[in-house]
């Protein structure tokens, strides 16, 4: 597959504060991994290879042509990663919910660093930690000093650390978008200018449901999908269920809501409306069935955790501001 | 005194580290296992719909996210005070054996199967999943790659999203199987039993045919006298989805058997200042710090441990296998950390026949996949074994069903306690006074923790397989001497 004339793509990946499944969606090409592998060098990838950080700052700036960087920023060490790759990369991309838009873990900025170590280390009911004893980054061992980075307070999207030259999204990407990708990069395709999205449509999830959908007017009340019996075949929405769909891009073949469940964003907003949340209340807006204001902010009032649901996927990168502590 | 910093270890689910000091004479003195990370998931499930967390549950761990969706699908039934119906608890469990037999291939062969097919000490540049495939064939090395491909498309079909399921709701699951699906899946499942059991056949020709694999398996310096763990169903065989957990000592004699909702009554975690993660352990027995023995409560929860602290396997092919694997290795329990390996073949062709017993049940098609929720949501807890242990979700919910509180036991986090000590052990064994410290020694001290397929690993989904090494020799001031870096 790879022309042999041309020498051979320097790859790599990269996990910073990540659950493992954007590398999981890279692996998940199966039996082509034979081809990837024949058209590309892995140069970097610690899910799977033995190159070390070390090895990576040897590198000459410039000497990968291609990062997948999946993970949000939660700590120094992810910091230190971002900058680094940034640097040792030609193309930068963030791969993934949490690169892109901090991602589930990024739901932690509703909270602050306090709390969470309060609840890890001395609220949890199975903890049993008498001197409230919480990791630090710097102990002294009889033999030592050990040494673990430093949690952050915020986390932050890949783009909120370093420049970002594309943004591959999903949680975690179809792998048939990333195979895409990669054949554009492989055969030397012209690419987008940088900061775009690839991988994703323009369009939303809408465009490529096939649940039916009326042009009317139908929300009364907003329900949980378990107060309701999903019929399996109308929109979730005209059902009542909040289902991100009008918020989020195309791409990923519609897959929650193949499987029954509303969508959640995690491919992130569409090109016209950057930010999912207000993307959509205006979707919403259109479909409640009511006039007078009070009787719309009472219907709205019925959806159970708006921002962790609007932002589900998209916290940190959103226009909402975090908890102050 | 000597420093051996490994760091990063690859193929940990973010990041793992390793500190080696020893004495002036060459001996190790002590070894410190650090996990640099923490997420904090149970704090930003505080204000999400219970029914949501599910989904939510699955991201912290992409490797094993079938397991957070069915430990907190359980919980959340829990929380509702409902049981799934009897189809939608079949289904569960089917898509739950396909997530089993998805991750065993990839940790056999990706993993395990380099340090044994290849061999402990064979050239880093071998001894990875490309260089079992030299051994075995691309004809097998295919194989592999197909029947982990199909195990996947199962768990898409019946969980919608192929990584982070969407199938459970609560009392229920979202989707049926069509009579035609049904079909399809009895095929593959009758080609998981087949590759199982000739997965078990290469390991008895390659491994326990090879007299020193054996001996190292026995005799080397990886055994631990604790604690086993594992979910059991009503006759004490080993159950992956449903049962209670049931601990034993380094005898085999019953420790405890408990509900989900008794855990707290049971285990305990301590928390050291040196690393994120913290170290789960018996109550009834206390903290004694890392040693083994019947008076520390540090126990482990692994394929070896869920054969230890069970009377069998449920399917006839399984239960074959256990009783092979015991009368081979002496008796039960076993403490021998490489036998886990075995044990865990034993756990794939398990899940293959169960997989098989589910797509033939009648019931499997049905339609009766939801359950009625006449409950007010409060609290519940919810148990099932993870690839890599026992693994407890446990939520209080107000009256809404909005998560107030979460408390999360993750399958490896169980066995962080018997990680630090294999690791020392191991350590200890290898690297003495006069012994050069070479590649092959560093890999069997990563052998130690490779046994128990750590969920921080995602090493079970790795290509070419190895930890990149750097270990730097200090003096005692901690001047760096020589650094020795392991070659690809």
């Amino acid at each position: 597959m790879a022309n042999e004339e041309k020498p051979k793509l320097k790859l790599a990946v990269y996990w910073a504060a990540s659950c493992g499944g954007c590398c999981v969606s890279v692996l998940d090409v199966h039996e082509k991994l034979f081809d990837v592998v024949a058209a590309a060098d892995l140069v970097f990838w610690p899910i799977a290879l033995d190159v070390k950080y070390k090895d990576v700052e040897a590198m000459p700036d410039g000497h990968i042509d291609v990062t997948l960087f999946n993970g949000a920023v939660r700590n120094s060490e992810n910091e230190y990663m971002a900058k680094l790759l940034r640097k040792k990369s030609k193309v930068l991309v963030a791969y993934g919910s949490c690169a892109h838009m901090g991602g589930i873990p990024g739901l932690a900025n509703f909270t602050t660093k306090e709390g969470i170590f309060n609840r890890a280390y001395i609220e949890s009911e199975s903890t049993d930690n008498p001197e409230g004893i919480f990791p630090q980054t710097e102990y002294e061992v009889p033999e030592g000093t050990l040494e673990i980075p430093e949690f952050y307070n915020d986390v932050r999207s890949l783009g909120q650390v370093v420049d970002v030259d594309y943004y591959l999204p999903g949680c975690p990407p179809q792998t048939e978008r990333l195979v895409e990708v990669f054949m554009a990069i492989v055969t030397g395709a012209e690419l987008p200018p940088p900061g775009s999205v690839v991988g994703a449509n323009d369009k939303t999830q809408c465009d490529e449901c096939e649940r039916e959908k009326s042009e009317n007017k139908t929300i009364k009340k907003f329900y949980r999908p378990w107060q309701i019996k999903d019929d399996g075949k109308t929109c979730f929405l005209e059902q009542g269920v909040i289902c991100m769909g009008p918020a989020t891009r195309g791409g990923c073949g519609v897959r929650c809501i193949v499987g029954n469940a509303p969508c959640r964003g995690c491919y992130g907003p569409p090109p016209d409306a950057p930010d999912p949340g207000s993307k959509m209340m205006s979707a919403i807006a259109t479909m409640i069935d009511a006039n007078e204001d009070n009787e719309i902010q009472e219907i709205i009032e019925t959806i159970d955790d708006p921002a962790g649901t609007f932002y589900r996927f998209s916290l940190p990168a959103s226009i909402l501001r975090r908890t102050i502590s | 005194m000597k420093r051996y910093t490994i760091d990063p270890i690859t193929r940990l689910e973010g990041h793992g580290k390793i500190e080696i000091f020893c004495n002036d004479d060459g001996d190790v003195e002590n070894v410190y296992f650090q996990v640099p990370e923490l997420r904090g998931f149970e704090k930003f499930l505080e204000g999400r719909a219970v029914e949501e967390a599910s989904q939510i549950v699955t991201k912290i761990c992409g490797v094993c996210p079938g397991c957070h969706h069915m430990a907190s699908g359980k919980a959340t039934d829990a929380v509702f005070g409902v049981r799934p119906t009897s189809a939608a608890a079949k289904l569960r469990e089917l898509f739950f054996m396909a997530h089993f037999v998805h991750s065993h291939i990839a940790h056999f062969y990706a993993l395990a199967a380099p340090d044994f097919v290849v061999g402990p000490t064979a050239s880093p540049a071998e001894r990875n999943v490309l260089g079992v495939i030299g051994k075995v064939g691309v004809e097998i090395g295919t194989e592999v790659l197909k029947q982990r491909r199909i195990a996947q498309e199962i768990q898409a079909l019946l969980g919608g999203h192929q990584t982070h399921v969407v199938m459970n709701t609560p009392g229920g699951v979202r989707k049926g199987l069509t009579e035609d699906e049904r079909k399809t899946v009895e095929e593959q499942a009758k080609g998981f039993v087949e590759f199982s059991k000739f997965s078990l056949k290469i390991f008895s020709d390659v491994v326990l045919a090879n007299e020193t694999y054996v001996d190292i398996i026995l005799n080397g310096p990886y055994s631990l006298n604790i604690y086993s763990m594992g979910l059991v169903d009503e006759n004490n065989k080993v159950n992956f989805y449903d049962g209670k957990v049931r601990v034993v000592d380094q005898e085999g004699v019953e420790h405890c058997k408990y509900a989900p909702e008794e855990y707290t009554q049971w285990v305990a975690e301590h928390v050291e200042p040196y690393s994120y993660l913290k170290y789960p352990y018996l109550k009834q027995v206390g903290w004694k710090g890392f040693v083994d023995g019947k008076d520390s409560g540090v126990y482990h929860a692994t394929p070896l441990s869920r054969l230890n602290a069970s009377d069998g396997m449920a399917t006839p092919l399984a239960q074959a296998e256990f009783e092979k694997m015991y009368e081979t290795l002496g008796g039960k329990p076993v403490h021998a950390t490489l036998a886990m390996h075995w044990a865990r073949l034993v756990e794939l062709l398990y899940s293959a026949e169960r997989a098989l017993e589910l797509i033939q049940d009648p019931e499997i098609t049905s339609d009766d996949i939801q359950a009625e929720l006449p409950n007010v949501p409060n609290e519940g807890v919810g148990i099932v074994e993870a690839q890599r242990g026992t693994l407890t979700h446990h939520y209080w919910t107000d009256e809404k069903g909005i998560i107030q509180k979460a408390n999360i036991i993750v399958g490896t986090t169980n066995n962080n306690a018997p990680i630090s000590m294999s690791l020392k052990k191991a350590a200890q064994g290898l690297i003495k006074k006069g012994v050069d410290v070479s590649e092959g020694i560093l890999n069997m001290v990563e052998m130690a923790f490779r046994a128990y397929d750590p969920c921080f690993s995602c090493a079970t989904h790795s290509l070419p397989g190895h930890m990149p090494l750097i270990v730097n020799f200090c003096d005692k001031d901690g001047n760096v001497l020589r650094t020795y870096k392991r070659d690809k």
